[in-house]
This record gives C-alpha cells, sequence and structure tokens, in this order.
C-alpha cells in the first residue's frame, strides 16, 4: 500500500510540475486585460506539488501496512480489463458491434463457460439490439467498421 | 407566488409524453442501480448523449427520473445482496440485510422504498418554497460571489468529506486541471495539449465519470471473485400493507431523517454522511439500541430517509446557483449547459417551464417511482441473477458506447478505460472521487469567476473579503479548509471527547 502511495503522490507531483511548466510557457502574470491564460493553472500545479509532497512525507513515515492489491485479487481485476482493452483495440479495427459481438462471445466462453448456442445467442443478439436503440433509434452513430461497410451501412 | 408556479409546472409534468418518459427513466435508473458498477451518476453519464434531440424538459426528466430509480435500485441490492451500490447505500446494509437473512426483505425493502419517498418528498417541498427564494438572492450575485461557493462547495470536501483532507484537496486539483487542459476560450490559447491534436478538446466529464464510477467500479468488485452473490426476496401486496402498518411508528426517525438529510444535502458530498447521522441518532434514541445491526427495521428506515432526502436536496445548489452538490447534479449541470441552457438564478425569470417542470417532475417522478419499484422488485432482483460472464461485457460495452457518443470519437474510449484504472487506484489509495468529477465539470466556470473577479478588482485578491456576501460565504470555506487542522488541535485544548458534540 505504501509503495503504491508514494508512487501515486510521484506521479500526481510530476504532473503538477508538468502544469507550472506549461502555465509559465503561456504567463502567470497580468496581461493587458486580466490574468494570463497560465494564471490559474499555475497555481494548480504549484497547490497540487505542495499537497503531493504532503502526502509523500505523511506515506513515506506510515508503516507499509498491508499490499495495495494480493496476488489473489489481481487475477479477477486483469481478467476484467484486458479483454476491455482489447475490446477498445477491435473497436478500431471492426467498428463497435462486431468487437462487442467477439468480446461477449469470448467472455461468456472463457470465464462463464456457455454453451455455444448461448454465446452465440447472447453475442449476436446483444449487439444488435445496441445498433438499434443507438443507430436507428437516437441516431447516436457508433464506430463502424469494414462488416458494416459491406452491408452498406 | 409558488403555487401558480408549481401548477405551471405540472401541466410540463403530467403530459403523456412527459410521463412516458419518466416511466422510462425509473425502470432504466433502477436497473442500473442495481446493477454492479453502474450507479446514478453513470447512468445519466451514459444517457445524456442521447437526450440532446429531446426537448429539454423531457430530457432532463428523463435523467432526473433515473436518478430517482438508481436511488431505489441502490436499496435492492444493499437489502438484498448486501452490496451497497452507493456510499450512501452503505448504512442500509447494516440492519438490512440481516432482515432478508431472516426471511424479512420484503418488510425490509418496503421499509426502504416508503423511506426514500418519505426523505425524498420531503426536500422536494421545501425545494418548491426554498428554491425561488434563494434564485432570487441569487441574481445579486456577482462573479467574486460565485467563486467564494465555489471555493465553500470544494472546502466542504476537504473539512466534512472525512478521510484524508490532503487527498481531497489532490483529487480537487487534479479535477481543475484536467478541466484546464484544451482551449482558452478567453485567450484563444492552447493550454496543456503539448502539440498533441487529441488534448485540444480536453477531457470531458461524462467521460470520466463512466470510467472512474463504471470501470474503476467493476475492477474493484471482481477483486473478490468473479461472481455477484444473489438472495431471493418474497414481496407481495401483504407484505407491503402490513409494512406500512408498522412505519408510522416511526415517524419521528422519519422526521428527523428528513431534516438531517436536507441540512447535509444541500451542501455537497453530503449524503453519505446525512444517512449515516440519522442511522446514528435513530440507534441513540431507541429504546432498543442493542437490536440495531441485527435486523431492526427503524435501522433501514432512518438512513434510506436521510440518504433521499439528501440526494433531492442536492438539486437544489444546482437549480439556484448553477453549483451541483453531487455528482449526479453535476451530470445532469453538464447536460443544462450541452441543451444550451445557462444554470444558475437566471433559469427561473428566463425558462420557468424548465424549472417548475422539473421540479413538478420530482414530485410524479417519485410517486410512480415508489409505486414501480414495490411492484417489480422480484424483476428487478432477478437482474442480479445474470451470469457474471454475461453481465460484465454488457456493463463494459454500454460504457464504451456511452464514451464514444459523447463526441463520436474513438480517444474517449480509450479515456474511459485510462479513468477506470485511475478509478481503481484512487479509491484503494483512498482518494475521494466526487470532488475530482465536481471539479472538472466546474473548472472553466470558477476559473471564470475567479478572473472576472480579478479583473473588478484589478488584480486584487481582497475583493473575496471585502464584498459583503463574498466575505462570509470565503469566511465559512476557509473555516472549513482549515477544520482538518483545526479539529486535532481543539480535540488536545479540551480532552479528547467534546461533551455534546459527538454524534456516532
Amino acid at each position: 500500500m505504501r509503495l503504491a502511495d508514494l508512487l501515486t503522490a510521484s506521479f500526481l507531483a510530476l504532473l503538477g510540475g508538468v502544469v507550472v511548466f506549461d502555465a509559465a510557457r503561456l504567463g502567470i502574470g497580468w496581461g493587458t486585460d486580466g490574468p494570463q491564460s497560465g494564471f490559474f493553472p499555475f497555481w494548480l500545479g504549484v497547490l497540487m506539488i505542495a499537497a503531493c509532497a504532503v502526502i509523500l512525507l505523511q506515506a513515506a513515515r506510515g508503516a507499509a501496512g498491508r499490499a495495495f492489491v494480493t496476488r489473489r485479487q489481481l487475477g479477477p481485476v486483469l481478467k476484467v480489463l484486458w479483454p476491455a482493452v482489447a475490446l477498445v483495440v477491435l473497436t478500431q479495427w471492426l467498428g463497435l458491434y462486431v468487437a462487442a459481438a467477439l468480446y461477449t462471445g469470448f467472455y461468456m466462453r472463457w470465464i462463464g463457460r456457455h454453451s455455444w448456442l448461448a454465446v452465440l445467442a447472447v453475442a449476436v443478439l446483444f449487439p444488435l439490439a445496441t445498433f438499434f436503440v443507438f443507430e436507428k433509434w437516437f441516431l447516436v452513430p457508433m464506430p463502424k467498421g469494414p462488416l458494416e461497410a459491406w452491408l452498406g451501412q | 407566488m409558488g403555487i401558480e408556479n408549481l401548477i405551471l409546472g405540472f401541466h410540463v409534468a403530467i403530459t403523456p409524453y412527459n410521463l412516458f418518459v419518466a416511466v422510462i427513466g425509473i425502470t432504466l435508473g433502477t436497473i442500473i442501480g442495481v446493477l454492479p458498477g453502474l450507479g446514478g451518476a453513470n447512468g445519466v453519464a451514459i444517457l445524456l448523449p442521447l437526450t440532446f434531440t429531446m426537448p429539454p424538459t423531457s430530457a432532463i426528466i428523463l435523467l432526473t427520473s433515473l436518478y430517482w430509480g438508481a436511488l431505489f435500485g441502490g436499496a435492492i441490492t444493499s437489502v438484498l445482496f448486501n452490496i451497497p451500490g452507493e456510499p450512501w447505500s452503505v448504512a442500509t446494509t447494516f440492519d438490512g440485510y440481516p432482515l432478508a437473512r431472516q426471511g424479512l426483505g420484503g418488510q425490509a425493502l418496503t421499509a426502504a422504498f416508503t423511506s426514500s419517498f418519505v426523505g425524498a418528498f420531503f426536500s422536494i417541498v421545501l425545494i418548491t418554497f426554498f428554491a425561488p427564494l434563494l434564485a432570487e438572492i441569487a441574481l445579486k450575485f456577482g462573479p467574486p460571489e460565485f467563486f467564494a461557493i465555489q471555493l465553500l462547495t470544494f472546502s466542504s470536501f476537504v473539512g466534512l468529506g472525512g478521510g484524508n483532507p490532503i487527498k481531497s484537496l489532490v483529487s480537487i486539483l487534479l479535477g481543475f486541471i484536467l478541466a484546464a487542459v484544451g482551449l482558452d476560450i478567453v485567450t484563444g490559447q492552447l493550454r496543456m495539449t503539448f502539440g498533441f491534436v487529441d488534448l485540444m478538446k480536453g477531457f470531458d466529464f461524462i467521460v470520466a465519470v463512466i470510467g472512474l464510477f463504471g470501470i474503476g467500479e467493476i475492477l474493484l468488485t471482481v477483486e473478490e471473485g468473479l461472481s455477484f452473490r444473489s438472495a431471493r426476496t418474497g414481496m407481495n401486496l401483504r407484505i407491503v400493507l402490513d409494512t406500512w402498518k408498522i412505519l408510522p411508528r416511526y415517524w419521528r426517525t422519519f422526521v428527523r431523517g428528513s431534516f438531517i438529510g436536507f441540512w447535509m444535502g444541500f451542501k455537497p458530498g453530503g449524503a453519505t454522511p446525512a444517512s449515516f447521522m440519522s442511522y446514528a441518532f435513530a440507534k441513540r434514541f431507541s429504546k432498543h439500541p442493542e437490536r440495531f445491526g441485527q435486523g431492526e427495521l427503524e435501522g433501514v428506515v432512518a438512513p434510506e430517509t436521510a440518504a433521499h432526502a439528501a440526494g433531492v436536496a442536492a438539486m437544489l445548489p444546482m437549480l439556484t446557483l448553477g453549483i451541483p452538490g453531487s455528482p449526479t447534479a453535476a451530470v445532469m449541470l453538464g447536460g443544462l449547459i450541452i441543451w444550451g441552457l445557462q444554470p444558475g438564478p437566471l433559469l427561473f425569470k428566463e425558462r420557468p417551464e424548465f424549472v417548475w417542470g422539473l421540479i413538478a417532475s420530482m414530485y410524479t417522478g417519485n410517486i410512480i417511482g415508489v409505486l414501480m419499484v414495490l411492484a417489480f422488485v422480484p424483476f428487478f432482483a432477478a437482474i442480479l441473477r445474470i451470469p457474471f460472464a454475461i453481465l460484465t461485457p454488457v456493463i463494459v460495452v454500454v460504457c464504451a458506447v456511452g464514451s464514444y457518443a459523447v463526441h463520436n470519437t474513438m480517444i474517449d474510449i480509450w479515456y474511459m478505460v485510462i479513468f477506470g484504472v485511475v478509478g481503481y487506484v484512487f479509491k484503494k489509495l483512498d482518494y475521494p472521487l466526487a470532488p475530482l468529477v465536481l471539479a472538472l465539470v466546474l473548472g472553466d466556470l470558477a476559473e471564470n469567476a475567479l478572473r472576472q473577479s480579478l479583473i473588478m478588482s484589478q488584480g486584487s485578491l481582497a475583493i473575496f473579503v471585502t464584498r459583503p456576501i463574498a466575505g462570509a460565504i470565503t469566511a465559512v470555506a476557509l473555516l472549513f479548509f482549515a477544520l482538518p487542522v483545526l479539529t486535532p488541535w481543539w480535540r488536545r485544548l479540551h480532552g479528547p471527547v467534546v461533551p455534546g458534540r459527538s454524534v456516532s
């Protein structure tokens, strides 16, 4: 827990540093007609660095405590996270609907060990329902890929 | 002066279309409230893009109904599954789940829904009368006053939020920093984009809400294994009526909970402390405090009444000042801006049909809501029996769709995943997420208020203390910021317990 705390605070302090650096470029003082663009971000960055310094001190003084995440906990978390990342990557190539079908089907088979019939039914019907609700009913377009292009959508 | 406006509002709220919208909103909201990983703020965020083409009044009715539904849905998971969907449902699980295990889940749910309804109704009545008054006062506010109120909003997270005050401060700062990324509309300069075109649009709070609360919450839930626990409920009209016969006995708890809820609720982050405070009071004044935690009906009534009174009260500052009291209210405020409405006191003058339609829809929405959840509990509870391996991908895909729909850009889905991981890490390290979201929504407004104030005063910060109203609000805000430092010092001065002040 302590290591994670130290890392997070260091990262946020670094972010504060980046903000201050950018604010300095924009000007942090008084322009011709009021505060310059960098004025507000500059003070945000300065406060951020100061607050993170306090957290770093608190964490460094405190005991290590329990682990941030145990090996037993990390397994299931990753089993949710990496397929979700895969969904986003696939969406970029294949469009949202095909990616959602593949993702849902894979997840049901891999984690749930559902029968192929159930997998097929959900993996086809769910993206289809999404398509009609968003694309047709509410007219909100989603990313589309080769399949939709082939179908003429 | 309030009554004819309210009647005008009911004319708007009781059109068949708007009633239909309310029913849809409550159904979806309850489903969202029951589903793990999806809560009020997130459900509203996901549906927001769908409302762009609707008339604003119907759109806000849809979103507020969704919110009421999510509040009711949270009670179902707390009582039947011991999963508090939202932080303010935690106190409900103390007695709700033991009741459900004793086979009294039906009674516990009836009590929870009824108390939610009573608490919400109380707050709505107060809003009806106070909102116009507050808006009238707020019309006289200038930029310094608005900035002072923003300061007060964020100081209450630091001073009253509980947890580590420095980490609350960091969350607020991070929200403001993310809000500042992109085009500075005042000077036309690009800030913190470092040459990346994708950063020019900045970060949208809707995507942040979906990632932080949606994906982050799922990651946190699955740590204990890839499944959701489930229990059964017996719920029928007989149980509802029998419970209603018992409930008037707890009228004191209802009244106390409503007042605590409203009072805590219109300050940001107030619902959670309100629910715990109401529970603690009920236990203290009860003749059988030892029964609390074992399955005492009053232990369900107390936190639910307060939490919902607070949840509704959070709408008051959003409507009158344009400053949301909760993450969900923050998302709705973002909606108002997208629909082309200027949130704040002027809304009462310029768009009375919108404001009063919304207030009237709070009455109708809550009445429809309580009847619907009472009737359809078994249906909503069945949602959690859908296997995990189907539910999880469905939730993730819905989150992705919601993120993409905001701006039709792929990068937003990536942001959602990143915000999900950030939400998971922050939750584990006790960085609160609500102030981050609020700061992200209010970032531009706060910065503009600060800039305009400084222009008015030629760069002197004294403007926040010399104007009487701004000065008073700033003073309270500074006191809140100082509370985490003052409290330990005060305790040391007066011994460990301050008599008469200790609540829990």
